[in-house]
């Protein structure tokens, strides 16, 4: 295997368009912001039933995938397997990037977000949202290490081991606290479960791999570089296993439940009377999401095994984001049960399912927060040496 | 920058001494007395109680919804605009027992629990509870983030969706922030009853009895001991200062 | 020369708003006269320490639930709030005639407190913004309303 080259991708015209797009999103998610801060939250879709929409499932969704985008990296210093090397530094500006614009979307959302200098200094400590602030922060900063050990040629190889060992382990108690935010919830039916962490874990596996396939195959194909076939095909099979993962932690979550007689309302609503949800969950989670990308990376159809990866990337975010919504959404959507055994009815809403339209304005913020993760990892592979030039099926080993 | 200011006799000790007798002449039997407090005590919230409210469920009559306005006009919560969107710190709830068809209805509001799930998830500590049980939002802190409002097993906190103005000078609500029933803690600090209570008493079904839950000869305890009652969601063991009786 | 011109402009920009705080000058803030008797830490303490005073306080009243000290917001009103000449009513904090905004919008610091708080003394009907009340065009106008916004934009044309 010869010596890996890393160098900055060109700017191409086809770059610079792409730049300009995403710049126009930013701007929109901007005005939006603008917006919602001048006149209040009475201008988005969100209420005091679905107190968390959109904005918080596309913030969850690029948290999520951050935290697995480092997952190559850590294939490749952790388990020792030398493949995926090259496709470490890449793995950790994603990382980053889809962290950072996560983190805004969320911050942007808040009530409050002049007030984010309080969130940052004030902490109760008993909450889970606090302990994921210094989470957050700390991973950027972690990866950060992480990828200035790999790059900075002063520092010895020896390294990149612990430095990516602590990101790996990092990353778990992130992705196990981002679960929790949910898990940890009494209140709702559709939450109150230890299996929310490793559920997210799973998620984040397949999800933050599904988006570094895409980035990496855009980057490469803008700048002409090749992938070896084969590489693509390992990235495929990885996909379909994380995919596996998920589906399995899924199946047990409802299964629990069913077997529950005080959760058969929330699994009514979500399996089968739920409406948007309902067909979210089975149409787009499970088939779109899950069974459709495993069929195609192990159905062994003929078409390349780029375009078969890259295609599962697709279904599997598409089918990330419902997961999302469903759970995020789908879990306010369905009313709380204070009054067990009894038909309940108030001005407050009790006892109805909540209705939700998401707003232009909330849309407008989380695809602002999608844009700022690609710019700035197109802005990295612009001025930074992270993506490799060598990648061909002869220098694949391991 | 640590303060160091200069003491002032004048203005503040002068009024701090004077108001403590103004407020035992001005307003025998209703203020501090009627709570068995000292003029000390009056000036700070007190460790040794628990305020807490009993609503007898018999008593509250279905089509009355008295407390719901006395709430309203107190702490100027009236919303306009989307019913959803609007703040809501109590409701009347109608409910319809599924098995055997008997319908009672029900106010309610912020449980003010012992262990609060809303002040174990609020990330700046905004959500807290006051040694005498209260449980409140410091809207200094408050970032808006909602996530109390995912925790409250009541859907007890209500979010302001636009700007206020015309607030009520006791009870200051900002856009973006949380809030949610007080127990009327301006009130309950002079002496003096929750609004909703007040409000039940005059309309004459005297459902709710607002008192101090660790005095044994509060009406309050008395009644609590008198009859079988029960906290919401009592699976959860939130230990809440409200209880109903006769549900 | 370049040099004594550029210490004189720093010493220009540290001098002036210092001799503005006194009214030395006449483009400082004019900042309305307050009825009643002067505090009696003198109004350079206040105009520096108003805020840490009102925070320290803030968290006694709000957490502690002591109620007895006497420095609250509402209080200031007592002594600090502007009439409109006309009208004869306290103006809110959405005019720039505001006790607090005089100073403030002088120097670029966002007053927080009367985004929850109200600026008036109690008792007043402050009116709400009116494009906020545009937000009631969901429900309808009344007659009443609908005359007041004409009346507003053919004012202010």
């Amino acid at each position: 295997m010869e010596r890996t080259i890393y160098r900055e991708i060109k700017a191409t015209q086809s770059l610079w368009t792409l730049g300009i797009i995403l710049a126009a999103l930013i701007a929109a998610a901007g005005l939006s912001v603008l917006y919602v801060e001048h006149n209040g939250h009475a201008v988005t879709g969100m209420n005091n039933q679905i107190v968390w929409g959109l904005p918080h499932v596309f913030a969850i969704f690029l948290i999520v995938a951050a935290s697995g985008a480092l997952n190559v990296a850590s294939i490749a210093s952790v388990f020792n397997n030398k493949a995926y090397k090259p496709l470490s530094r890449l793995s950790g500006v994603l990382a980053i990037s889809l962290l950072v614009g996560g983190l805004l979307v969320l911050v942007l959302d808040l009530g409050r977000p002049d007030r984010l200098l309080v969130a940052m200094t004030t902490f109760n400590f008993t909450s889970i949202f606090t302990w994921n602030i210094l989470l957050y922060t700390g991973f950027m900063a972690i990866v950060a290490v992480y990828l200035w050990v790999q790059m900075d040629r002063s520092v010895h190889p020896k390294y990149t081991k612990p430095a990516g060992l602590v990101a790996f382990v990092w990353r778990l108690i992130l992705t196990t606290g981002t679960g929790s935010i949910f898990g940890w919830l009494v209140a709702r039916p559709g939450y109150d479960a230890a299996i929310m962490a490793p559920l997210f874990i799973s998620m984040s596996f397949a999800l933050g791999l599904s988006v570094f396939i895409l980035v990496l195959m855009t980057l490469f194909r803008m700048d002409g570089r090749n992938i070896s076939d084969a590489l693509l095909k390992r990235l495929g099979n990885l996909l379909a296993l994380f995919v596996a993962a998920v589906l399995y932690f899924t199946a047990v979550q409802h299964f629990t439940n069913l077997y529950a007689t005080e959760h058969s309302g929330i699994e009514t609503f979500i399996l089968s009377e739920g409406g948007v949800y309902t067909t979210l969950f089975w149409g787009v989670q499970i088939v779109i999401g899950s069974l459709l990308p495993m069929a195609l990376i192990y159905g062994g159809t003929p078409a390349a095994a780029g375009t078969r990866a890259a295609l599962a990337s697709v279904l599997v975010i598409v089918g990330g984001m419902a997961q999302l919504y469903v759970i995020i959404v789908g879990g306010q959507a369905y009313p709380l049960e204070i009054f067990p055994g009894y038909e309940v009815s108030s001005s407050f809403f009790d006892g109805e399912i909540a209705n939700y339209s998401p707003s232009v304005y909330e849309l407008a913020l989380g695809v602002g927060g999608v844009a700022i993760a690609l710019i700035a990892t197109g802005v990295a592979a612009k001025v930074l040496r992270i993506l490799p030039t060598n990648l061909e099926d002869k220098n694949l080993e391991g | 920058m640590k303060l160091d200011r200069p003491e002032n006799p004048s203005r503040r000790n002068f009024f701090k001494s004077g108001a403590a007798a103004v407020t035992l002449t001005l307003a025998p039997g209703v203020t501090v007395m009627a709570f068995g407090g000292s003029p000390a005590a009056a000036g700070q919230a007190d460790a040794g109680k628990r305020w807490g409210l009993m609503i007898d469920v018999n008593k509250c009559a279905s089509d009355c919804t008295a407390c719901v306005s006395a709430c309203k006009t107190e702490n100027g919560w009236e919303g306009h605009g989307d019913p959803e969107q609007a703040a809501q710190w109590i409701r009347k709830v109608t409910l319809k027992d599924k098995a055997t068809g008997h319908e009672t209805s029900m106010p309610v509001m912020c449980q003010h629990c012992e262990e609060p799930p809303c002040v174990d998830v609020c990330p700046t500590g905004a959500s807290f509870k006051r040694v005498d049980g209260i449980v409140l939002v410091d809207k200094h802190t408050c970032i808006g983030c909602r996530y109390c409002m995912m925790a409250c097993p009541f859907k007890a906190r209500s979010f302001v969706h636009e700007p206020t103005t015309n607030q009520k000078e006791h009870a200051p609500r900002g856009n973006g922030t949380v809030e949610s029933c007080t127990l009327c803690v301006h009130r309950v600090d002079e002496g003096r009853v929750p609004a909703c209570v007040e409000a039940c008493d005059a309309t004459g079904n005297g459902a709710m009895i607002f008192g101090d839950l660790n005095d044994p000869e509060s009406d309050i305890s008395k009644a609590l001991a008198a009859y079988p009652t029960t906290a919401l969601r009592a699976d959860l063991d939130l230990n809440q200062g409200v209880r109903y009786a006769n549900f | 020369m370049k040099r004594l011109l550029a210490i004189l402009g720093v010493f220009l920009a540290v001098a002036l708003p210092a001799a503005a705080e006194d009214g030395l000058w006449k483009y400082g803030p004019s900042v309305p006269a307050a009825t009643g008797e002067p505090h009696p830490e003198g109004n350079k303490y206040m105009r520096k320490y108003h805020m840490e005073m009102m925070k320290h306080d803030r968290d006694l009243t709000m957490r502690d639930g002591n109620r007895s000290i006497e420095a609250s917001l509402k209080e200031c009103f007592d002594c600090h709030t502007v009439k409109d000449e006309e009208t004869g009513d306290p103006v809110t904090y959405q005019d720039e005639r505001h006790f607090c905004r005089t100073c403030h919008d002088f120097a670029a610091v966002k007053v927080d407190c009367f985004m929850c708080h109200r600026s008036t003394p109690e008792g007043f009907e402050e009116p709400s913004p009116l494009h906020s009340r545009l937000l009631d065009l969901r429900d309808g106008l009344s007659d009443a309303e609908a005359t007041e916004i004409a009346a507003y934009l053919a004012e202010n044309q």
